[in-house]
């Protein structure tokens, strides 16, 4: 399995992806989905496999590196240590800042490690499955990954719903791929290609957070010191080994969702440590469960989140989208045939995984204190350099500056779109999911001929459907419960 | 708790068009209906060369759901209004501000003067005020970022004023 990543070229990416992977994490507002996607265009200068491993790599590292501002500041780095906060603070206030990083980084491992075994058993499997899948079983089931995106996301369904219809909604700008008629180009040439995802994603998650961060000028940090990054100490251990588990399952579970991955893992794994836990009080005071429910869970999302998006083409987090371009950018078609004709690739990416969770506990644990003196970079320094990246790099694709007046306009959407509830991760799947989510409905129909009702002959995408009517309800189910 | 009815319930008190809901409600209607009109501008497929549906179809149902779930948030806010928005800061309007004289002058001078400036400017209006962390951010920073992407990964940028002192 580690055979394609011993070669010093891949083992420098994985280290350089690691680092990154951190630095991007420990940045508030930053996080492995803008970096993923600032760093796409340089990836071109690398082979496939180089490629993929320096995604994944930032992908696992800036997942873990969330919990370092968490703990330290109160802030999570990344919205999927936003449950981490909730003990890691207090408990770091109470003089154990190293304590609560040492749990947080050894929780991440297990999580990550323990996610990458579900990916290597679970991914091949689903993949075997999607042999019997025909363009009818696939509509249904970028119709199921939206509906669960809509409804476990976070956030108001409903919401989550008009995002993910406006993202696919863009994907059909530009030339119909079936009978290249132009569609809403009003007679722009450079729209007649369509809008390119890197100008989307970095525009809704880089550009809208700097705007964002306009707006909070006026915030003070308080930051906690820390000495050193302790090891959790045997009671520690025996205290929270289940919760581990218990976490490192639930996150590998909603990873393979397709969803905010990490972010609503994390807060399913905190809400279940302390609905397990002997000491449910001390849950938001510092309790140190709290911690590893929350990011061991976060982190096993992340190879959950790689299941369906090699086995299947449909990405199951934010980031994995990015990765799924990354994929696609260099020719690798994700999906069945993916496993049966380059093994040694998925092997690669299987491994780098599984060494990048090694090697993000050797960096969290020895340089944490390092790596949080990075929130030290002030705002007004650290933005406009971002910027200056974004431009160039979302320039670089298709060396075309609409494509950078795209990022401009979608970053200022996306301010408004957070800013009135509305989450902009459906709006990136929708717009990865909408070529298929409409040419399956297309050749479906053919297939039917022009016949809907069909669709319910077919017992895999019946069952699809099914599934997604149930995530609709499920939101109103719980509601109502809430009321009750 | 009290501070989110409190904002709940002056945003209750305000006139329908200047709530929040209202203006959600009233841009995504707005923008989905041109769109959509637009959608009967789109070519047709002869019947001979259609597959399963014409090509205006899809985007046509995807802006009818967006149009339907939108009035559903809408009537839904009657029940349950948004908290109100904190007024947006001045910096934040500069900073809306950097990106149009981004553009144009991207469009009409140089690409990388462009940058520049921006960056200058929203340091600068973000609060920086030492002569050099602006030079590093507007001048320094871009120039490697420009011999990084020109050099490593052999990228041409547009031609400019000063992009052109560098190609010939």
């Amino acid at each position: 399995m580690m055979a394609p990543l011993f070669s010093s070229k891949l083992l420098i990416v994985l280290l350089f992806g690691t680092l990154f992977g951190l630095i991007l994490g420990v940045l508030p507002g930053l996080g492995p989905t803008t970096g993923g996607a600032l760093i796409l265009p340089f990836t071109m200068t690398l082979d496939p496999l180089s490629a993929i491993v320096l995604l994944t790599s930032i992908y696992c590292a800036g997942t873990y590196g969330g919990a370092i501002t968490a703990v330290l500041i109160n802030t999570p780095g990344t919205p999927a240590a936003a449950a981490t906060c909730l003990d890691g603070y207090p408990l770091a206030q109470k003089g154990e800042a190293g304590r609560a990083l040492g749990m947080a980084t050894v929780s991440s491992t297990v999580g990550g490690i323990f996610s990458v075994i579900v990916l290597v058993f679970f991914a091949p499997v689903l993949a075997k499955l999607a042999y019997e899948f025909g363009q009818p079983e696939y509509f249904a089931l970028a119709i199921f990954g939206l509906t669960m995106l809509a409804s476990i996301g976070e956030g108001s369904p409903i919401k989550n719903l008009i995002a993910g219809a406006f993202g696919i909604l863009i994907s059909t700008i530009g030339k119909d791929f079936m009978t290249s008629i132009d569609r809403f180009t009003y007679g722009i040439n450079e729209l007649s290609v369509g809008i390119g995802f890197i100008p989307v994603v970095v525009g809704l998650f880089a550009i809208s957070e700097m705007l964002t961060q306009s707006t909070l000028l006026d915030q003070v940090f308080k930051r906690v010191a820390l000495k050193a990054v302790k090891l959790p100490s045997l009671d520690d251990y025996k205290k929270t080994w289940k919760t581990i588990l218990r976490s490192s399952g639930i996150g590998s579970f909603i990873g393979v969702l397709p969803a905010e991955g990490g972010t609503v893992a994390s807060l399913i794994g905190y809400s279940e440590a302390k609905r397990f836990s002997k000491e449910p009080e001390e849950f938001g005071k510092g309790s140190i469960e709290g911690i590893a429910g929350a990011e061991a869970a976060n982190n096993a999302a992340t190879g959950g989140a790689m299941v369906p998006t090699l086995a299947l083409g449909i990405p199951g987090s934010a980031t994995t989208a990015v990765i799924l371009t990354g994929l696609i950018i260099h020719g690798v078609r994700p999906g069945p045939d993916l496993f049966r004709e380059q093994p040694d690739f998925l092997y690669g990416i299987f491994g780098a995984m599984l060494i990048a969770n090694v090697l993000f506990f050797i960096f969290g644990f020895f340089g944490a204190k390092l790596f949080a003196r990075i929130t030290l970079v002030p705002n007004k320094i650290l933005w406009p350099m971002i910027f200056a990246v974004s431009v160039c790099g979302t320039y670089s694709l298709s060396q075309s500056i609409i494509d950078v007046w795209i990022m401009l306009f979608f970053g200022v959407l996306g301010f408004f779109m957070r800013r009135f509830g509305f989450s902009v991760v459906p709006v990136i799947i929708g717009l990865i999911l909408g070529e298929l989510v409409e040419g399956t409905l297309r050749q479906s129909l053919v297939i039917f001929d022009g016949n809907w009702l069909m669709f319910l002959t077919r017992p895999i995408a019946l069952t699809f459907f099914i599934l997604s009517l149930i995530a609709l309800a499920f939101p109103l189910l719980r509601t109502k419960k809430q009321k009750n | 708790m009290n501070n989110v009815q409190n904002k709940k319930r002056a945003n209750k008190s305000l006139p329908f068009f200047f709530k929040d809901e209202f203006k959600v409600f009233f841009v995504i209607i707005f923008f989905s209906t041109i769109l959509l009109i637009s959608t009967f501008t789109f070519d047709k497929v002869p019947p001979i060369l259609n597959r399963g549906i014409q090509p205006a179809t899809f985007p046509k149902g995807l802006l009818v759901l967006i149009m339907f779930l939108t009035t559903i948030i809408y009537y839904l806010s009657f029940k349950n209004p948004w908290k109100k928005e904190k007024k947006l800061p001045k910096p934040f309007f500069l900073t809306i501000l950097s990106f149009i004289l981004f553009v144009v002058i991207s469009k009409t001078l140089d690409f990388f003067l462009a940058i520049s400036v921006l960056s200058i400017f929203v340091s600068y209006n973000w609060g920086e005020r030492r002569v050099f962390y602006l030079l590093l951010v507007g001048i320094i920073f871009p120039l490697v970022v420009f011999i990084f992407f020109e050099m490593i990964l052999g990228l041409r940028f547009p031609p400019g004023i000063i992009t052109n002192l560098y190609y010939y």
